[in-house]
């Protein structure tokens, strides 16, 4: 931008250098205006809105709201349904992804050798990834059916009698937890691939040296090596699977209607949101709202609480 | 995003590789087509049970290979007066909520990536702090005053409430910043100055060439994204016009007996163009996921 330039043109110069000057200066902001216009509309200000909202008694068949200061928060400490919601959220949560992560991990490892057909193992490994949530939710859902459902068929066939998963909260909580680990294995099995090909080589030559096989190099190398990346899909998880919404909620399609399950066995955070905001005909929007603030404040804080964890079982083994 | 330090170039990686490990044993393709196996069924069984009649998928114990009915499932996803859903309507709402959303991110995102990474202007690490702090920020919990936002401007049951929020991504700032930091050299962009280019002719002329890699990574991924959300649009849509996922959901949940062979016919065709798109461009997602660590 410095750099000025002698060439004769039809503008006079001072003319020139003011538009130069007033381009160079004008331009940056310019260019992220529209980032931070849009996301300011519909995404900052709604989340702060839903602050306000949260403090009154806003309701979409009543005109007026009246602010009630923190009535919904007290009220919502005492709702037995929220806690419920959060419960099964929670153990869904780790149901999913404690597994998961395991699995990627091994996944990973193994994709790390020589392989043939690299690039289709990589493929089908992601393949899950490219289908939509609402086409899991079903799939799995037939899947998963009493009757009929291919999974009960395959438990019946090494004797096992046939489980209702989605009665019981365990089994629920099972085939929830099956449906998000099909989705999200894969790709984070990719995420852990690139970091381990950024593993430097000498770290592995030194564990061979010192006597390491292959599993040893695993553990004590390409583990530890991991941690930022492992911190990194953790907090993904977290901040994914405690807004886990469309499998539940499409779980029993026919009898649904966001409260998971005839005892709310499966009933997550953001089912319990939306059955208090357009669910169930209770148009709740304050109430609602002050589920949605302390969803975030769960996520933030869990997420917080995660990297402190995994950061320190790290720690404690390098 | 945390990973982007620890990727590397991936010449140097296949040569680290081939270094580092034997060649890999039986068991561990063994091991490598179950999980490819247990990947790919669930399409698989989308497929055999839209392939089927209903009273086939009421069958015990169930059929396993596809059966001979897709076509006349198919027939009835697109008549109106079977599903009660307007199928072709979802799947070109989908199809242009998706265009939209993809080639607007892919520019705005490229626009404010490259004032981010080139242009030195006030502010700007404290205005790029905010999009990282957005990038972790569940945006979609504002859903309720977006709702009324939108009942406010009357666009609700329109997919320009589907379009609108999703016009940008902090995401997507992050990744073009990231990438046109090491793919554009500050002296090029010096030297199209010399050369009389304004802010704009640069970006044009010399930014929008440089990051067409990642432009096809990031406008992949939005497109996914887009076609495949569910939440939002589920909220401001009804069933007369419907985005392909809220269609599908709609003949799922409308029936008291549910038609699963119509339901996973719904599935397999919204599945099919994503479908499509990765069997042509996987390889590019796939690196674009090594790359960045992308949350798809």
């Amino acid at each position: 931008m410095k750099v000025e330039r002698t060439a004769v043109l039809t503008v006079p110069r001072t003319r020139r250098r003011l538009l130069r000057r007033l381009d160079s200066r004008v331009s940056p902001y310019l260019f992220v205006t529209p980032f931070f216009v849009i996301f300011g509309i519909f995404g900052l200000f709604p989340l702060v809105y839903t602050g306000w909202i949260s403090l009154t008694d806003r309701n979409l068949l009543n005109p007026v709201s009246h602010f009630i200061g923190l009535q919904n928060y007290t009220q919502l400490i005492h709702d037995s349904y929220f806690w419920n919601a959060v419960e099964n959220t929670f153990g869904i949560w780790f149901l999913s992804t404690v597994p998961q992560l395991a699995l990627a991990l091994v996944i990973a490892h193994v994709l790390n050798t020589k392989l043939h057909a690299r690039t289709f193992f990589r493929m089908a490994v992601l393949l899950p990834q490219v289908t939509s949530l609402v086409a899991v939710a079903l799939i799995f859902t037939q899947m998963f059916g009493h009757d009929y459902g291919f999974v009960n068929w395959v438990l019946g066939l090494v004797g096992i009698h046939h489980v209702y998963w989605e009665a019981g909260r365990l089994s629920s909580w099972v085939a929830l937890s099956v449906m998000v680990m099909w989705r999200w294995t894969g790709y984070n099995a990719l995420i852990y691939l690139a970091a381990m090909q950024a593993i430097p080589e000498e770290l592995y030559e030194a564990a061979a040296v010192d006597g390491a096989r292959r599993w040893r190099q695993f553990v004590h190398v390409t583990v530890p090596m991991l941690r930022p990346t492992i911190i990194f899909t953790v907090i993904i998880s977290t901040i994914g699977g405690l807004q886990l919404f469309t499998e539940p909620y499409l779980f029993q399609p026919n009898v649904s209607g966001g409260t998971g399950g005839s005892g709310r066995q499966y009933q997550t955070i953001v089912m319990y949101l939306y059955e208090k905001f357009l669910g169930s005909s209770q148009f709740k929007f304050g109430y609602a709202s002050a589920i949605a603030w302390c969803l975030v404040l769960l996520i933030g804080v869990f997420a917080l609480v995660n990297y402190l964890i995994v950061g320190r079982i790290r720690s404690a083994e390098a | 995003m945390t990973s982007i330090p620890y990727a590397i170039p991936r010449r140097r990686a296949r040569h680290a590789v081939a270094r580092r490990f034997e060649a890999a044993g039986p068991l561990t393709y063994l091991f490598l087509i179950l999980v490819v196996l247990g990947s790919i069924f669930p399409l698989y069984w989308s497929l055999v049970v839209a392939s089927h009649t209903n009273a086939a998928v009421y069958a015990y114990p169930p059929k396993l290979l596809p059966g001979g009915n897709l076509f006349h499932n198919i027939h009835r996803l697109f008549n109106a007066g079977i599903v009660n859903v307007d199928f072709a309507k979802a799947l070109a709402n989908s199809a242009i909520v998706s265009t939209v959303v993809t080639v607007s991110v892919v520019f705005f995102s490229a626009l404010a990536g490259f004032a981010f990474a080139k242009l030195d202007f006030r502010g700007r690490k404290l205005l790029f702090v905010l999009v990282l702090a957005t990038l972790f920020v569940p945006v979609q919990l504002g859903l309720i005053p977006l709702y009324i936002e939108m009942k406010h401007f009357g666009w609700l049951d329109n997919i320009k409430a589907v379009i609108a929020p999703n016009l940008v991504t902090a995401f997507g700032v992050f990744l073009m910043r990231q990438y046109i930091v090491g793919a554009v050299p500050s002296e090029l962009v010096a030297a199209a100055r010399v050369d009389g280019c304004n802010t704009w002719r640069v970006f044009w002329h010399v930014v929008m060439p440089a990051v067409r890699p990642i432009a096809a990574v990031l406008g992949l991924l939005t497109f996914m994204m887009s076609w495949n959300d569910y939440l939002w649009p589920y909220i401001v849509l009804n069933a007369r016009n419907p985005t392909v996922q809220v269609a599908v959901s709609d003949i799922a949940t409308v029936a008291y007996v549910p038609d699963y062979s119509l339901i996973l016919t719904g599935c397999f065709v919204s599945i099919l163009p994503l479908l499509a798109v990765f069997l042509l461009l996987g390889r590019q997602i796939i690196g674009g996921i090594m790359q960045g660590a992308i949350k798809g």
